[in-house]
């Protein structure tokens, strides 16, 4: 697998799950390090249930 | 302030020189060829090349003066980054989210309506609307946002318009909401009466759904995508079984629906999918169809290159008289109120305002998102046009005309078309029906099965197959009906919460969106106001479009008006005055056009007014007009006409009282001599070169 094709398939991938309102899991860990070591850090299951029952919270994210 | 932008290489000079002149030369095809029918890939060069040019110099002109977005200034992403809904993303992946977030079926079906008119008007309006009124509106939007913390629509406009302004234009949103989720389930209904394989394999999205809820909550939590795939499977052995369902008499009587029968079911379904647990069912519906609509955008794009059809309807029919069967009324103002997403689309402004600013790492990279966004968006737009434009005409007008114009019969249908001059036998009319797999393709307006039946001819042209073009059909159907109903599940759900919140105001505990009553209630609220709606489109005399899909596109260009006015105001504060025409000129523009049409509904002969006037008539005489069959549905079609009537009224007063507080807010700015605008503080992005 060469590197673009790997840099390409995060891409989609991430965007994949954006369209579906769960942002990135590695990146929500990381944030969580580095700036509330204090909390407890979810799982990839339980950060995604929590970010499902946001996503439809009203905000009307969608388009007609 | 900003960086002074850079002088073209004489190499860029003479690419970009090519590319206005090419242009020009497609969009002089396009426009000026008479008589012959020409090739589709004219029109899609000639939007490639407006576009590319629109947004190379129109959008970095906005970008550079009049937004004057600043890379070197932090953005609500990293300023709050929370790791949740405030994250600075990479541009392309935040290009993709807002892409899959503004891209519904607005943008197919609208040009498909307007494709009534030829292709010319249409494709004009697309082009030259998206780059100079929607895409600026998106962007524009977007950049506010973006410099007020990530707020939305409502918030901004309460913050420079005044707090009554604010309360007003959410009362518009909301009500705008409603005939959104009416219309969208109409053109579901629509496609789907008298149809059970298409109905079949829309009922089998539930049971597949529930199963890819059950399966990312408890088997494998998750998984989206693993999911997605085991759905889309399901989905497309749900197709190929259809076959055999309709084939059945026993199997497809029991999906054999008329349109009211489809409405109710559609009102029931949808009060359940607001209520239930999100997870059970409307997430896993949201993830399918999220996906399904990239791919079959793509697949659109990819069967026009290979296929490149020739356009079969004229560049300009007579119907641009305003006699046209599938929507009445004049070139000016009904084109521009019936294409709406695609050229100019107020509800993207909601979008552009919410999870997009929240997203972007550089202010840099607002124009690429929000310009250029909206640009692919019009794309789609054209893409439709050309799936319908290329239809045989006479097909496309037995699809899209009410029985009341051409009987119900190929025979009766084939004539009247045919003497307005669009030769067509009844043969012809048979035929396509069953190569679709269809009893009947006659009045089916609404865009999706016109959409469907363009596709399913061109991927058919590509990969010919026995029964091949069935197939595409109800793929093409099943995909429309699979993301329609999730925006109608969706936005249920937000109008729920939007009515808890007003109901809160009066009796406090109704607020609590955890409390069942509460939740109860206004879920029923929410589902009665569309679902009356609905009902009234399905028992409308011209079937429901031709009534409901004006009253949609005055609304949505009345949000769109509203967001560029507040664009306007914005401008006007910030002391740039000299760029007010940018989002000036094109908010002036739907406010007349949104007055005009409201105008033209409100009195004259195609008035809802008219219409009520008629039926009334008719009734007081103790007469019976088609489609009703007894006096009281004459008489519900007497209030249901007076119910448009009065929402459009509304929405006209809506219009004038915000254009009245933006020019309150003007004028006031004008005088001072200092900005007032409210935007945050100017915080320098770590490691970006300072201004």
């Amino acid at each position: 697998m060469t590197a673009s094709f790997q840099a390409f398939r995060k891409w989609a991938v991430q965007t994949a799950r954006l369209c579906c309102g769960v942002p990135d899991y590695d990146v929500y860990v990381r944030h969580l390090r580095e700036h509330h070591p204090e909390r407890k850090v979810p799982t990839y299951a339980e950060f995604f249930r929590e970010r499902q029952v946001a996503r439809y919270k009203g905000t009307g994210g969608r388009c007609c | 302030m900003h960086t002074a932008v850079t002088k073209p290489s004489p190499a860029g000079k003479i690419l970009w020189a090519a590319i206005a002149i090419v242009g020009a030369w497609c969009l002089g095809v396009v426009a000026l060829r008479r008589g012959e029918p020409i090739n589709a890939i004219w029109l899609v060069a000639a939007a490639i090349a407006v576009f590319v040019i629109g947004y190379r110099f129109y959008s970095r002109f906005i970008d550079t003066y009049v937004l004057r977005m600043d890379p070197s200034r932090a953005t609500p992403a990293v300023l709050r980054n929370d790791g949740l809904d405030y994250v600075p993303t990479d541009k392309w992946v935040v290009f993709g989210h807002h892409f899959a977030a503004i891209a519904g079926a607005g943008p197919l079906v609208g040009p498909v309506l307007a494709a009534q008119m030829g292709y010319l008007p249409g494709t004009l309006w697309i082009l030259f609307g998206v780059v100079f009124a929607g895409a600026v509106q998106d962007f524009m939007i977007l950049g506010l946002s973006v410099r007020r913390d990530g707020r939305s629509l409502g918030n901004m406009l309460r913050d420079e318009l005044g707090p009554v302004a604010g309360i007003v234009a959410m009362f518009g949103v909301l009500v705008l909401m409603m005939i959104v989720l009416a219309v969208l389930a109409l053109v579901v209904v629509k496609a789907l009466t008298h149809s059970p394989w298409g109905t079949y394999t829309v009922a089998c999205t539930i049971p597949i759904a529930l199963l890819m809820g059950i399966y990312l909550r408890y088997i494998r939590p998750g998984k989206i995508l693993e999911v997605s795939i085991v759905g889309l499977i399901l989905l497309l052995l749900a197709i190929w079984s259809g076959a055999y369902v309709a084939a059945s008499p026993a199997w497809a009587a029991a999906f054999d629906f008329d349109a009211k029968a489809l409405a109710w079911l559609l009102i029931a379904y949808g009060f359940c999918a607001s209520v239930l647990p999100v997870w059970l069912l409307l997430a896993p519906r949201d993830y399918l169809s999220t996906f399904l609509k990239i791919g079959t955008i793509a697949l659109l794009a990819l069967a026009i290159f290979l296929a490149a059809p020739t356009l079969q309807m004229p560049a300009l029919t007579k119907f641009v008289d305003g006699t046209g069967p599938v929507f009445q009324g004049n070139l000016f103002p009904f084109l521009f109120i019936t294409i709406a997403c695609g050229a100019v689309s107020g509800w993207h402004s909601i979008i552009s305002s919410g999870t997009t600013p929240k997203l972007l790492s550089n202010e840099g990279e607002a124009r690429m998102v929000g310009y250029g966004g909206m640009l692919m968006e019009a794309f789609v737009a054209i893409m439709a046009l050309i799936a319908a434009a290329s239809m045989h005409p006479g097909v496309y007008f037995a699809m899209n005309s009410p029985a009341a114009l051409i009987g119900t019969t190929a025979q009766s249908a084939a004539t009247a078309i045919s003497q307005w001059g669009f030769v067509v036998s009844p043969d012809e009319l048979l035929n396509t029906a069953r190569n679709i797999g269809e009893s009947s393709i006659l009045s089916r307006a609404g865009g999706a099965p016109t959409l469907a039946v363009g596709m399913a001819q061109l991927l058919h042209g590509i990969i010919p197959g026995e029964g091949m073009m069935a197939f595409w059909y109800h793929y093409a159907i099943l995909f429309e009906a699979l993301f329609i109903l999730t925006t109608v599940d969706a936005g249920t759900r937000v109008g729920r919460f939007m009515i808890q919140e007003i109901a809160g105001l009066i009796h406090e505990p109704l607020k609590h969106t955890e409390s069942w009553t509460g939740n109860l209630i206004a879920t029923a609220i929410c589902v009665g106001l569309w679902g009356y709606f609905l009902y009234q489109g399905a028992v409308d005399p011209l079937g429901g479009i031709n009534t409901l899909w004006p009253l949609f596109g005055i609304a949505n260009q009345m949000l769109a008006a509203v967001a560029l006015m507040l664009a306007t105001v914005v401008t006007v504060k910030l002391k740039r005055e000299r760029y007010v025409w940018v989002p000036g000129i094109p908010a002036i523009w739907l406010v007349v056009c949104t007055l005009t049409a409201g105008y033209y509904k409100l009195v004259g002969s195609i008035s809802f007014t008219a219409a009520a006037q008629k039926y009334a008539a008719a009734a007081a005489e103790g007469k019976l007009l088609a489609p009703a069959k007894s006096v009281a549905e004459m008489q519900r079609i007497v209030t249901n006409n007076y119910v448009d009537a009065a929402l459009t009224g509304i929405f006209m007063l809506l219009v004038v009282t915000m254009a009245g507080f933006a020019i309150n807010a003007i004028l006031k700015a004008w005088r001072v001599n200092h900005p007032t605008a409210h935007e945050e503080p100017y915080v320098a992005l770590e490691g970006a070169p300072t201004r």
